[in-house]
């Protein structure tokens, strides 16, 4: 049924649909709106068979569903930002016990400073946590990545992260096909566990493992990783067969087959890239993008394919990596190594702070003279006037409330 | 506690069995049929409390539950000893996450087995000290606020054994670990710090909190049985000697934890929702420094009188508060 | 089944840790060992009493008895007279009271008569021996060697068998039919019995077809000593004065009785004339209460009965109505007159200052040492220095009492049997002795001795009535499980309940336990909560 709907509530309806057993969840913006509106469901019943639980923190929601899946249940739960990070030592835990748990990340900046916009270093931060992560670009793709999501983990016991950008599609609303429940019941079976505490099959699960076997361990992780890479373009051909709905796999490339530079973009920032490349294309310039839906496991051989007619390929990112930049654009050239390629890195969209067409605009023409990496909508008007100020005074205070002293000395911002 | 009084029969429930008994009157430990949840092979210590006091609390959970029992483990040197690939010595189902989420782990195996329909299998989490009172307390508070469904036993041997020994909040005052080292003005822990765990559980006024200790085999295992079938969140706190932090001889790990129990050190008793309900009464009284004098960990202190005199004051006040002596 | 496709390595199965045998760890080791009971240690009859309060504990009275028939066929009998010396040995003194060991003996005992159990005579041996008294001895000796197949012949010089504890043990402490109905289940194995008849020739006996003799006459003639005395009382021997108690007619006694001694006969003498109705009866010993030789509890009894004691007396002169006593001190142990003297009104003295051997027949047989005193001199086995010729009883060099007559019989049959066989007989090597530091007491209950009841005292002045009572089933059966079972296993499972490793192998009731060395670390937990210190913790040998 197609929905004027919020993407939160997109997303809530989809993860009900998938009927999970056990949701367990802490607050925090800007993934609210999903366990707010599934708590409801449970509540009402409308959602039968489950349980919700209310916990004291994210490491307890995400050590709840690791129990909950551990005893056999389909579990949910959302997060983002510092919440990702407090539960890191369960991310970690869940791969590596290769429980089958779907979490949402509402994507947003990590603090210091506290920055409850979005962009993608929540995430990122988990990037090797041994997690499969799904990049949505609409709310109608983050709809259609949960339901794929809970088959896929199920599939292979490992946890996946369907990562939605924070406000930009949880709060936004547009309209979205929400699944009939007789749809998804047929795309996705119910949880058969590979294991499950049991007294009448009594095992040890989670035991010590020492140098005698754990990089053999470490290496079937990996190794699930590189079946997703088959699995997941499979599944996403059964879901167009479902659901009528055509589903991007690993990544999905936009008037990439002759296009001599191309964008490559995780999350919703492929819809202003896409635009770009529309107009770029209208004039006759040889544009496209490749729209990376799953970051982990790396698509490298997706890339290399869909960037072949490439000279240039712009990898635009919303993570500062700092003392490195361009976390997305290294793995990028890795595999388009020995390719002769110029892979350019762009670091943008931090904070909140938007991508919009005439930032791209700007970078296009700029597109010969880019520093490695490049700074999308930096101010370097308040970075020199802050680092010109240090130097004089040896201000030992934070860097930010450094920065916003100095933005406001500037007479504050100016259309950033 | 609702058990009644044994006649006279030489030893009584004292020993861990007693042929004069009838096979319903003696413990579970006495039964040659009993689970040995932890089995032959771990890897603990000689003489370790911890691996005895696991024993006798799963063997009574699964003598309760008839078999159905599902265990979750935070990490520690329980989970460590018992299960290096390649081999476990678990004979349930047994999980292991992380170190502080425990109680949350648990709680998410009570909600999967009610949506599963498996309402007869009951959940035990276990945890040392550091896991319970320290790490996992965020965790703990939570599952015993939402009242989750889950027995908790944290196996206390007072300071971080599976590191090598360093202060942990239930570390007793003046005891020398590696993080508070017998030098200084104030040798060992300092007093005036660390906390008793189950008068916190008592305050979330949960149905059931109980102190239990390996030294007390026929308490502990009652408690175990009574806190089974009970719907919602439980603690039992058993203290647990351990011969390598502590410095004392592995043969005398029941010794210790007796002499902690006669003394008033560690008193034993349960609570419902909240409320002292039943209190062990010491049967042979001991003085403290009784106690001290078979650790190392408080050999520094031995020619402190002042110093003993006030861990005395700590038991006699527990005396106190927890009426531990026999109504004269 | 398909094998699910668990995860490596950090999923594993049940059962896996046994691969891990942690028995390499090991630099002690514990193992189940006996040792020797103090009670059983002081036994004079060398009774087995853990092994029988074991039994009775269970309420397995028949086995209890049987236990104590192997060492002692009178438990009636010394469950009343024996001075329990296995009680002053108990480790339970320690913490309270010892156990009421003679007090269970004395209701098995009755109980066993109660339910006319009897003894079995072993398959006929073909040898034949004769014996020389029957006193406790010598029935103890024809009970053993009955047991063992010999044919048994005793000869007593009295009228009826028992000896010293018909003749000499007031009936208010062995009441007759107790005495008689132990006796009879001996004569009942077949033992042939003449009385009347005083042996003077043991060459005789054995050339009449008597393969080994056993002589146990007992000592019962009274000591005497020279006292001055002109137109004297009534002075009677102890011992004849007791036996006498046993013919048709008491012996005839005056108003005010004196009896001279300090020993257990001295005040069995003395109440024993309380009873027949003197108005005063004294006692004068030479020494002090703490000097005693009589068991206090005997004094305290007659002094409970209105006997009085003199102490620190000795006898001066006697007069047809008077007794002449000087006064003495102890100083450093040693008797000092001290030239004070006092009369005593008294018409009759009995005279209990200790009892002779009348051993002057054995003079004549080859080899015999007869001593000094009229002890006979005999070697470990019990054999005098004429080969197949033992001797026990109150006539050998010993404490002269009825337990430890039962204990020579029992030794001499062991030793004549030997004899017999013509191969020797080795005791078993006694374990070392429990010690009370061994025990783990915190597990006992708590458990006050049991008392018996006595008879009220103005009865007790004025018959024969046994004045002390037996334990009913309840209360023996109690005291019984005070028994703290030192240095033997009792199956508490204390054991096989402490070890953190399981490595303790539980065999079965009244099989007890193994180690299970695969997996045993020597911790030693099982050594130190084992309640009566049973296990024994030794250096592992690699």
């Amino acid at each position: 049924m197609r929905k004027q709907i919020e993407g939160s509530q997109a997303i809530a309806a989809a993860v009900q649909c998938c009927r999970p057993e056990v949701i367990s969840c802490y607050p925090i913006t800007p993934q609210t709106h999903i366990v707010e509106t599934l708590s409801a469901k449970v509540k009402s019943g409308e959602l039968e068979n489950c349980e919700f639980i209310n916990v004291e923190s994210e490491f307890a929601a995400l050590s709840v569903l690791i129990g909950a899946s551990a005893a056999g249940a389909r579990t949910y739960t959302a997060t983002a930002s510092q919440g990702l990070l407090y539960m890191a030592e369960a991310v970690y835990n869940a791969s590596g016990m290769g429980f089958p748990i779907v979490m949402t990340i509402g994507n947003r900046a990590i603090g210091a400073p506290i920055n409850i916009w979005n962009d993608h270093s929540d995430s990122m931060s988990m990037r090797d946590a041994g997690w499969v992560q799904l990049y949505a670009e609409s709310n109608q793709e983050a709809v259609d990545l949960h339901i794929q999501a809970f088959r896929l983990a199920e599939s292979l016991s490992l946890p996946v992260m369907v990562c939605v950008d924070g406000f930009v599609l949880t709060h936004a609303f547009e309209p979205v096909e929400i699944p009939s429940q007789a749809q998804v019941d047929s795309f996705l079976p119910s949880f058969d566990p590979v294991q499950v505490l049991d007294p009448e099959n009594p095992i040890s699960m989670g035991t010590m493992v020492g140098p005698n076997a754990f990089f053999e361990v470490r290496y079937l992780h990996h190794e699930k990783h590189l079946r997703a890479l088959e699995r997941i373009p499979t599944i996403a051909r059964e879901f167009e067969k479902t659901f009528g709905r055509k589903a991007a796999g690993l990544a999905e490339g936009y008037f990439h087959e002759d296009a001599e530079t191309i964008f490559v973009a995780l999350g919703s920032m492929n819809g202003t890239i896409k635009d770009f490349v529309d107009l770029r294309r209208a004039r006759g310039e040889k544009v496209g993008c490749i729209k990376l839906v799953s970051y982990r496991p790396f698509p490298s051989e997706v890339v290399r394919s869909l960037a072949d007619s490439a000279q240039r390929v712009i990898c635009v990112e919303k993570h500062l990596a700092p003392g490195t930049c361009g976390v997305v654009a290294s793995e990028v050239r890795h595999a388009l190594q020995h390719s002769g390629k110029q892979v350019q890195a762009v670091i943008g969209g931090i904070g909140g702070r938007p991508i919009s067409l005439a930032a791209l605009d700007g970078l296009w023409a700029e597109r010969n003279r880019l520093d490695e990496p490049h700074f999308l909508g930096l101010n370097w008007e308040v970075i020199g006037s802050v680092l010109e100020n240090q130097k004089k005074i040896r201000r030992s205070g934070p860097v930010a409330e450094s920065v916003v002293k100095t933005v406001a000395e500037k007479g504050g911002f100016h259309g950033i | 506690m609702e058990s009644k009084t044994v006649k006279f029969y030489q030893t009584g429930t004292f020993t861990v069995g007693n042929r004069l008994l009838s096979e319903e009157e003696r413990h579970v430990q006495a039964s040659a049929e009993r689970t040995n949840s932890l089995n032959s092979g771990h890897r603990a210590c000689q003489g370790c409390g911890e691996a005895l006091g696991a024993r006798y609390a799963i063997d009574a959970a699964m003598k309760a539950t008839n078999g159905q029992l599902v265990a979750v483990n935070a990490t520690g040197c329980l989970e460590v000893f018992s299960t290096p690939y390649p081999e476990t010595a678990w004979q349930i189902p047994w999980l292991h996450s992380v170190f502080g989420n425990a109680p949350a782990v648990a709680d998410g195996v009570a909600a999967a087995l009610r949506v599963k329909g498996k309402k007869n299998i009951r959940v035990v989490a276990q945890g040392g000290d550091g896991g319970t009172v320290d790490i996992g307390f965020g965790c703990l508070s939570g599952m015993f606020e939402r009242n989750a469904d889950v027995l908790y036993i944290c196996y206390d041997n007072e300071a971080y054994m599976n590191t090598g020994v360093q202060r942990s909040g239930a570390t007793p005052p003046s005891a020398r670990t590696a993080t508070t080292q017998a030098v200084g003005v104030h040798p060992g822990n300092e007093f005036g710090v660390g906390k008793f765990l189950p008068r916190i559980a008592m305050a979330h006024r949960i149905p059931f909190v109980a102190t239990a200790s390996v030294a007390n085999l026929h308490d502990l295992e009652e408690k175990v049985r009574k806190a089974i079938p009970i719907q919602g969140a439980r603690y039992i706190h058993v203290f647990v000697p351990c011969p390598l932090g502590w410095g004392s001889l592995p043969q005398h790990t029941l010794k210790v934890a007796r002499m902690a129990m006669e003394s008033g050190l560690f008193p034993i008793f349960e609570a419902e929702y909240g409320k002292l309900t039943h209190s062990y009464k010491i049967r042979r009284q001991v003085k403290v420094e009784e106690y001290l004098r078979l650790q190392k960990r408080f050999a520094h202190i031995l020619k402190e009188p002042a110093t003993i005199g006030l861990l005395q004051k700590m038991a006699d006040a527990n005396i106190a508060e927890f009426n531990l002596m026999e109504e004269k | 089944m398909k094998t699910p496709p668990r995860p490596f390595a950090i999923t594993l199965d049940p059962g896996s840790s046994m691969h891990n045998l942690t028995g390499s760890w090991r630099t002690m080791r514990p193992v189940y060992s006996h040792f020797l009971p103090p009670c059983n240690q002081a036994c004079p009859a060398g009774e087995d009493i853990q092994q029988w309060l074991y039994w009775a504990e269970e309420g397995k009275y028949r086995e209890a008895w049987e236990e104590i028939s192997k060492n002692n066929p009178f438990p009636a009998i010394v469950g009343r007279v024996c001075y329990h010396p296995c009680e002053m040995g108990c480790n339970r003194n320690k913490l309270d009271l010892s156990v009421n060991i003679h007090a269970i003996e004395r209701f098995l005992g009755d109980l066993a008569i109660e339910k006319k159990w009897s003894f079995k005579a072993g398959a006929d041996s073909g040898k034949h021996v004769a014996i020389i008294g029957g006193g406790p001895s010598g029935l103890t000796a024809a009970y053993h060697l009955r047991r063992l197949g010999h044919q048994v012949s005793v000869y007593d010089a009295g009228p009826k068998a028992g000896g010293m504890m018909r003749f000499g043990i007031p009936k208010y402490r062995l009441p007759r039919e107790i005495l008689d109905a132990e006796i009879e289940r001996i004569e009942k194995m077949g033992v042939r019995f003449e009385f009347n008849r005083t042996i003077d020739d043991v060459d005789a006996l054995r050339k009449g077809g008597a393969d080994a003799v056993f002589i146990a006459i007992g000592a019962h003639l009274n000591r005497k000593t020279e006292i001055p005395a002109k137109d004297a009382c009534r002075i009677l021997g102890a011992t004849e004065f007791l036996r006498e108690m046993e013919g048709a007619e008491p012996p005839k006694i005056g108003r005010r009785v004196a009896v001279y001694g300090g020993g257990n006969t001295a005040m069995d003498a003395a109440r024993t004339a309380q009873r027949l109705g003197a108005d005063e009866v004294m006692v004068i010993y030479r020494r002090d209460r703490e000097h005693m030789k009589a068991h206090d509890f005997e004094a305290q009894e007659a002094l409970d009965e209105g006997v009085h004691i003199h102490w620190l007396r000795t006898i001066k002169a006697i007069t047809e109505d008077s007794i002449t006593v000087e006064e003495m001190k102890l100083e450093g142990g040693t008797l000092v007159p001290t030239g004070r003297e006092e009369t005593l009104s008294a018409d009759t003295l009995i005279m209990a200052i200790g009892q002779n051997v009348s051993s002057e027949f054995l003079k004549k047989l080859p080899g015999v040492e007869v001593r000094s005193d009229g002890t006979i001199g005999v070697d470990a086995q019990m054999q005098t220095g004429a080969p197949g010729v033992f001797a026990g009883g109150d006539m050998v060099p010993a404490e002269r009492t009825v337990t430890n007559a039962i204990g020579h019989g029992k030794k001499a049959a062991r030793y004549i049997d030997a004899y017999l066989q013509g191969t020797p007989y080795t005791h078993p090597e006694k374990p070392p002795l429990a010690k009370f530091d061994a025990l783990n007491v915190w597990y006992y209950t708590d458990a006050s001795r049991s008392r018996q009841e006595m008879l009220d005292r103005v009865r007790r002045k004025t018959g024969f009535e046994e004045i002390v009572q037996g334990l009913d089933e309840e209360t023996a059966k109690f005291e019984a499980r005070r028994c703290l079972s030192c240095g033997n296993c009792f199956e508490c499972d204390n054991c096989f309940g402490v070890c953190p490793d399981n490595a303790v192998i539980k065999l079965g009731t009244g099989k007890g336990y193994k180690f299970n060395l695969d997996y045993c670390k020597g911790c030693g937990l099982c050594v130190e909560e084992c309640p009566c210190g049973c296990i024994d913790f030794v250096p592992e040998v690699k």
